[in-house]
């Protein structure tokens, strides 16, 4: 006889149990602390940050440890928490310009005021497993020198000097905000930036590279990428001035991208932008360039069908959150949806058999 | 700031909102039907109905209008207290407030776009009393039909004829509430 | 953090108020889909984060709410998101229908009819009838501005063309009031004729971030043609364990030999008609006595 399936909610409970004795792995090592994911797994924290809308490095890190590693589950878990948080007010616009750089790099001169500042960087290390690290992590005190006083100059101003990069015009218009409010397209600008400095970086990258092969193709240099601190203020009404509230660490990626003039204006190059919470160089290279392939209609370029152009496109699927829950929610029962197509499909092949029964008969 | 201004607002405001809000949706569902809700209370000569209304739906993200005898320092404080809404004109109003005299025409209100036909405005309409004899509505909501002591018809006519565009209008009368969408056909009797 | 550390029904309120606006707009205007913010919940995109947000704005204390996947209260996500909403709102809970004040489902219509005193919550993955047709959200709005619908019929009248019938067997394409173009979610099309009810229905698409409604006794018509008219389809069955007729039917294979059962997809109402003394076929009295 037939019993339907009961007691749901018993394997769900043995489930989350067996779950987190998995995440927890073998007793006789020891367990991971928080503290050393944050400090020592800096890169993926950037990245729960980054795409989880959230500067927190502990919370990351704890995030990260829940999620047993999985980097998109730990986002997940930062977002979730993220939206119960109330918001208390707004800060002011960071000012990158006072950014104290760890790195600062350009492609597009030699050398600049500032200098080229490497920084912690993979860039010049030869990709050789280091089987030293299995045994012993430690390592000699890097060599430091006395941090530059004052602004860091930024590239893209030495071109705009001369007028040979288009010139971002200010606005105090408050940008909409897409976790406020629902997505509308047309988007702009603002709402483009918020949903690309969260998105995936792996979608992000795939678009931004899908430009560099000649799907809308716009000739990006790094005009400048830099990496570092910057500190965060919040106008307090009741004080009359702004106080600062913190300091996070960024990365500003400033394409300089080719552009060969339009009807209404003389050759010019111009932008593309990024800014990601963290050291996430990779993902701020990416945003510049799909930023400013999603510039097209505005510097009045054609369209030229890429989908990196394709403003509604790139911005409905770059939120890995949407886009791995809409994915695995296919693995929950859709029987009663199969049901009636397995009805359909049987009705129609035994309508075409007769037909072809009859047929045969005349 | 007076006595009024700080006192009228929920005590439980999860729970109490809640309440309001079903009050509010079986109104707009069922045009006709008189809904009972309470939970909030502001100065004359808002009504218990329209105070809780206001509570339950409006803040910092929807300008109001106050209409009329409604547009006084008092509610004014009142509504910056406990519910933050920026005062706006009628034509930007997302809801407005007052007597059907002082919100009349309605035609000046947003209908919203036939993109967008939920940029619309509701009305809160305070009323002397309300009851279940007057014109006929039928419509979305509604079995056969219902009858709903409205002020007037002819204008809720022309908001039907915008449709989908339009204003949703709501009724109060003491702790009392209807509600009329823009779906909704009216005849006099 | 404990439960006690969130809100009733777990949202704040302003996020409900926002909430709460875009469900009266939608039933203020029958079938049109009002852009909302949707949050981001606790459970994934496309588990129903739509139809909790929806059901976390309506709840009251003194609901008591039953949850439904496929019509069955004990599938694993239905047990989930009714764990959720005991844990954050505190309501009651049932299986039965009747005693329900609000539904939240997931691709079924229950087989009893709602009361007036009921609100029926469906959880919506593409809230957007013609996005198969259309994938761009901006042409899509505009064809619903102008009520321009051709393509749709186009396309269901392509499949007649190709198959002798219209090929979809759900989320079964209905016009709300003789306006809008609504997708009623993906319950078989066998629930269509029921979207007619006495009940309040909200549909919430999370990720898509849309909530539209259908007030109670709306006009709710499945898209058809004259020479081929709607047809609400079930498998040509009785239920094996109740008898019911009259009832969407699940599939189930018993043995390796290809064996099958079909039986009711809502459990609470198959359990009540065996409670009631109904039969089918393999029922563990008629089994016996065979």
């Amino acid at each position: 006889m037939y019993v339907a399936v009961k007691g749901g909610e018993r394997a769900i409970e043995n489930a989350h149990d067996w779950l987190a004795e998995e995440r927890r792995g073998p007793a006789d090592i020891p367990e991971l602390s928080v503290d050393q994911i944050k400090s020592q797994m800096t890169l993926a924290v950037n990245r729960v940050m980054a795409e989880g809308s959230l500067y927190d490095p502990d919370l990351a890190a704890l995030a990260i440890k829940q999620a047993r590693g999985d980097l998109i589950e730990a986002i997940f878990l930062i977002r979730a928490y993220r939206t119960t948080l109330p918001r208390i007010g707004h800060s002011r616009p960071v000012e990158t310009d006072k950014m104290a750089c760890d790195r600062r790099i350009s492609a597009t001169f030699k050398d600049a005021p500032g200098g080229q500042v490497l920084g912690p960087t993979f860039d010049y290390t030869h990709r050789l497993l280091d089987f030293k690290l299995a045994a012993d992590g430690e390592v000699p005190e890097a060599a430091t020198a006395a941090p530059l006083q004052g602004d860091m100059p930024r590239i893209t101003e030495f071109l705009n000097r001369d007028g040979l990069i288009q010139t971002e015009t200010p606005s105090d218009e408050p940008p909409r905000d897409m976790t406020r409010q629902p997505m509308e397209y047309p988007a702009g600008r603002p709402l483009r930036l918020q949903a690309l400095t969260r998105g995936d970086e792996g979608f992000v990258l795939g678009m931004a590279y899908s430009t560099q092969r000649g799907y809308g193709r716009n000739h990006p240099f790094v005009g400048e990428l830099r990496i570092g601190k910057v500190s965060v203020e919040m106008d307090i009404p009741e004080l009359g001035f702004a106080v600062e509230i913190g300091e996070i660490t960024l990365t500003e990626c400033e394409t300089v991208n080719q552009f060969h003039g339009s009807k209404t204006q003389p050759p010019q190059f111009t932008r593309g932008y990024g800014l990601v919470f963290g050291q996430t160089e990779r993902k701020a290279i990416s945003m510049a360039l799909v930023d400013r392939a999603l510039r097209w209609e505005e510097l009045g370029e054609d369209n030229l069908g890429a989908p990196a152009q394709d403003e509604e496109f790139v911005l409905s699927h770059a939120d890995n959150i949407q886009a791995t829950g809409f994915l695995e929610h296919i693995k929950l029962p859709h029987y009663v949806d199969f049901q009636s197509e397995l009805e359909l499909v049987r009705k129609i092949r035994s309508e075409a058999q007769a037909n072809t029964l009859k047929e045969a008969a005349e | 700031m007076t006595h009024d201004t700080l006192t009228g607002g929920f005590t439980e405001a999860p729970q109490q909102s809640a309440r309001a809000f079903r009050a509010l949706m079986n109104a707009l569902a069922r045009p006709g039907s008189i809904e009972k809700i309470t939970g909030a209370s502001g100065p004359a000569p808002l009504s218990v109905a329209a105070a809780t209304t206001l509570l339950t739906l409006c803040d910092g993200e929807t300008p109001i209008h106050l209409a009329g005898d409604h547009d006084t320092d008092a509610i004014r404080q009142w509504i910056a207290f406990h519910i933050g809404a920026p005062i706006a004109s009628r034509s930007e109003a997302m809801f407005a407030l007052g007597t059907w005299q002082a919100l009349t025409p309605i035609t000046d209100f947003p209908i919203g776009t036939p993109e967008y036909p939920d940029r619309s405005a509701t009305l809160i309409v305070e009323m002397d009393a309300l009851s279940n004899i007057g014109a006929t509505l039928r419509g979305p909501g509604i079995q056969t039909s219902a009858q709903l002591s409205l002020p007037e018809t002819t204008a809720f006519q022309q908001n039907r004829l915008l449709f989908p565009m339009g204003v949703d209008c709501y009724f109060t009368s003491g702790t009392r509430i209807a509600a009329l969408p823009r779906a909704i056909k009216v005849e006099a009797n | 953090m404990s439960d006690q550390a969130y809100n009733f029904a777990y949202l704040d309120e302003q996020t409900k108020r926002m909430i709460r606006r875009a469900i009266l707009k939608g039933i203020a205007i029958p079938g049109y889909q009002v852009p909302f913010a949707s949050r981001e919940m606790p459970m994934p995109y496309g588990w129903g984060t739509g139809g909790v947000q929806v059901s976390a704005a309506c709840l009251v204390p003194e609901d008591t709410m039953k949850v439904i996947d496929q019509g069955a209260d004990d599938t694993t996500n239905a047990v989930s998101i009714r764990k959720f909403f005991e844990n954050t709102a505190g309501v009651a809970t049932t299986e039965k229908t009747r005693e329900a004040t609000v539904i939240q489902t997931r691709h079924r219509i229950p087989e009893e009819a709602l009361t007036e005193d009921q609100i029926l919550v469906y959880q919506v993955p593409i809230p957007e009838p013609l996005r198969f047709l259309e994938p761009r959200e901006t042409e899509t709005r505009k064809m619903h501005a102008l009520e321009e619908y051709g393509l749709m019929h186009v396309k269901l009248y392509e499949d007649i063309a190709q198959h002798g019938n219209i090929a979809t067997a759900y989320a079964y394409p209905v016009r709300v009031e003789g306006r809008y173009v609504m997708d009623p979610s993906p319950i078989p099309k066998f629930d269509n004729p029921k979207l007619e009810m006495a009940a309040i229905q909200l549909f919430g698409a999370g990720r898509e971030q849309r909530i539209y409604a259908i007030p109670p006794y709306s006009k709710v018509v499945s898209l058809d043609f004259e020479d081929y008219p709607f047809e609400a389809s079930k498998a040509n069955h009785p239920c094996d364990l109740c008898g019911a007729e009259h009832t969407y039917l699940d599939e189930v294979i018993i043995d390796d030999e290809g064996g099958r059962m079909f039986v009711c997809s809502d459990t609470d109402y198959c359990g009540e008609r065996q409670a009631n003394g109904h039969r089918g076929r393999l029922s563990p009295e008629m089994e016996a006595a065979q």
